[in-house]
């Protein structure tokens, strides 16, 4: 059997200038739970979280957010917009200093260029590039090479790379892809309740995840 | 061979006297100073020579002691008036009629030894040794040593304190920061070798350039974490005068390094993954270069009710202890727009019914609210607002106010 494993890899090896024994098995990558029931987020990879206003992106962001840093982990948020609420975000669980806030003032060229030396700079478990609070055109600017280059970087290492965005524009870089859509609020009593979304997950599946936000008065 | 001074009021000139016979001190006590004369009989001569030349040089009246033991030296200091030569091996005779109150012994001791009726030194190291160890233990041991003149210890020499301090003066004066750089980390690799020699680490580095016709240029950076590796103090200084440009060619640089204790940190086989100091502090000056240092760090809440207050505080991967209650699921949170949008909101039977803002123009379809919330009105910003929860066309959801000092309305954000 070992023989003709060999004399399959040489021949294979001539024909096609591969080196079979060099060849490995792709590992599977650690899934990141969110708290969300059926949305993990894969580690070394770039994971996009598209949607418009109240799709849930943000709620889902702080919640990998609030679940690495209890690990505890540090993680970094690339805030384009400055739209990050603190208080919002500490309500739904972000240990915050476990947190590295950076504001891009609007500049999504600016985030990118942080975000590149964030990841290049290495140790955090949960990198956010936040880029819904610039113009959907200043976001599509960003060239597939700048996304390969990002999503190159994280490959070999156990961060993961979220990017939050109105449409999706990483395209094929990212390895999960969650599109989120809000179906229904419950607003009763003259108070808030809640906002129902539902989430696909791609783009290998097409799984669905459905769930339930509701605000933190206590904040 | 050891000298000993004893003299009450002036312990500066004690020192001062001792440094000028001897690179090792030990100050003992405020009014005793010990130092090692070994040597000085070849530049000085006899052991009285050396007595009368430290005599000479304190110019007030000193006790002086000379002694191969250091001990027997700082008591013949403390109990015998004037010059005192102790020949080796005769500390014990000279020690012998001092009163046993010069022995560094505990209360209980003392009380001891003098109800037993010991009070002088000679009468203690006359005790048979075996006794005193069987009843006062070590501690009776050590001082029958003491009072024989043969403890035998080493001298416990006063340390000057750390300066990592270096500068060098330019024949030609630098304008770019490329030649700057290759001087500064000249400079830097001298120091962090000498700290390293040290095993310390600096926490805070401190620079002076001085410039041709133009005031001295400063910059001082203070680092989160001790840091003793010339390659990322260079990246540091070189970021920080790329962002604040000395503006004039150099004369002369100095740089200075705080010195502190090197931080060790235990890594664990469970425990997560975090930035590496250096490589960190390195990040985080780039990107402040980028986009200003205020928009880098972590946010601190502060302990108010106004709505979107916080501060930048600094980023440190130090670990923290983090909160042990679990984490709240399925959380709803709020986007904010900085500054918070002007909108027109139209009414309709006392209800927001349509919202105009640069982002978002939508009829409301449901609104909870409002909530009034108010404070700081006896300081100078006093807010008063009035909030409403609405959603609109399409389902999105938003947070409104009423700013009721004005009369404005503002989007606030958007519940994502």
């Amino acid at each position: 059997m070992a023989a003709l494993l060999a004399d399959v890899q040489r021949s294979f090896t001539q024909r096609f200038g591969v080196d079979l024994t060099t060849v490995r098995e792709k590992v599977a990558a650690e899934l990141l739970a969110t708290g969300i029931p059926g949305i993990r987020i894969p580690r070394g990879t770039l994971t996009e979280i598209s949607g418009p206003p109240s799709s849930g992106r943000t709620s889902i962001l702080n919640a990998t957010l609030a679940r690495a840093t209890h690990r505890p982990e540090f993680c970094a948020l690339i805030d384009a917009g400055g739209n990050f609420d603190p208080r919002s975000a500490a309500a739904a669980g972000v240990q915050l200093r476990h947190l590295l806030w950076v504001r891009c003032g609007g500049s999504a060229e600016n985030a990118l260029k942080a975000a590149d030396l964030i990841i290049q700079g290495g140790g955090f478990g949960v990198v956010a590039l936040d880029l819904a609070g610039v113009p959907s055109r200043d976001a599509r600017r960003i060239s597939l090479a700048s996304w390969f280059r990002l999503r190159h970087t994280v490959e070999k290492t156990s961060t993961a790379l979220i990017l939050v965005e109105e449409e999706r524009n990483a395209a094929s870089c990212s390895t999960l892809q969650i599109e989120g859509k809000a179906t229904d609020f419950q607003i009763t009593g003259g108070l808030l309740r809640g906002l129902t979304v539902d989430a696909t997950l791609g783009p290998r599946t097409r799984a669905r995840a459905t769930f339930a936000l509701k605000p933190l008065y206590s904040e | 061979m050891y000298a000993c001074l004893h003299a009450t009021g002036n312990p500066a000139l004690l020192v001062e006297c001792a440094r000028h016979f001897s690179p090792r001190i030990e100050e003992t006590s405020e009014d005793t100073v010990l130092f090692d004369v070994r040597g000085l009989s070849s530049l000085i001569g006899s052991p009285e020579a050396i007595a009368e030349a430290i005599q000479n040089r304190a110019g007030i009246p000193v006790n002086i002691a000379i002694s191969a033991d250091p001990d027997a030296a700082i008591f013949a200091s403390r109990g015998i008036r004037g010059t005192t030569v102790i020949p080796p091996g005769g500390e014990a005779a000279v020690l012998r009629r001092l009163p046993l109150n010069l022995l560094p012994g505990s209360p209980d001791t003392a009380e001891l030894l003098d109800a037993w009726g010991i009070r002088t030194l000679g009468e203690l190291a006359a005790l048979p040794p075996l006794g005193i160890a069987a009843r006062l233990g070590p501690e009776g041991t050590y001082l029958q040593h003491l009072a024989q003149g043969r403890a035998g210890r080493q001298l416990r020499p006063l340390e000057d304190p750390l300066q990592f301090c270096d500068e060098l003066e330019l024949d030609d004066p630098v304008e770019l920061l490329e030649p700057l750089a290759f001087l500064l980390a000249r400079i830097l690799n001298g120091l962090c070798t000498r700290m390293a020699a040290r095993a310390v680490a600096t926490d805070e580095i401190r620079l002076v350039l001085t410039l041709e016709n133009a005031p001295e240029h400063r910059c001082t950076l203070r680092l989160p974490v001790p840091i003793a590796d010339g390659a990322t103090l260079l990246k540091l200084l070189q970021l920080e005068l790329a962002a604040r440009s000395p503006g004039a060619p150099v004369l002369k640089l100095r740089i200075e390094l705080n010195p502190v204790k090197p931080r060790i940190q235990q890594h664990g086989l469970f425990v997560a993954q975090s930035p590496e100091p250096q490589k960190l502090e390195i990040t985080l000056s780039r990107i402040a270069n980028l986009i200003g240092s205020e928009n880098v760090g972590t946010p601190e809440l502060l302990d108010t009710n106004r709505p979107d207050s916080f501060r930048m505080a600094r980023f440190s991967a130090a670990a923290y202890k983090t909160d042990s209650a679990p984490c709240p699921c399925e959380v709803l949170t709020l986007r904010r727009y900085r500054p918070p949008q002007i909108a027109q909101v139209r009414f309709d039977a006392e209800t927001p019914a349509h919202i105009s803002t640069a982002v978002l123009k939508s009829r409301i379809i449901a609104v909870a609210g409002p909530w009034r919330s108010s404070g700081d009105w006896w300081q100078n910003q006093p807010w008063d607002h009035s909030e409403w929860d609405i959603a609109v066309t399409g389902g999105a959801l938003y947070r409104i106010h009423e700013d009721l000092r004005t009369g404005r309305w503002f989007l606030e954000g958007n519940y994502d």
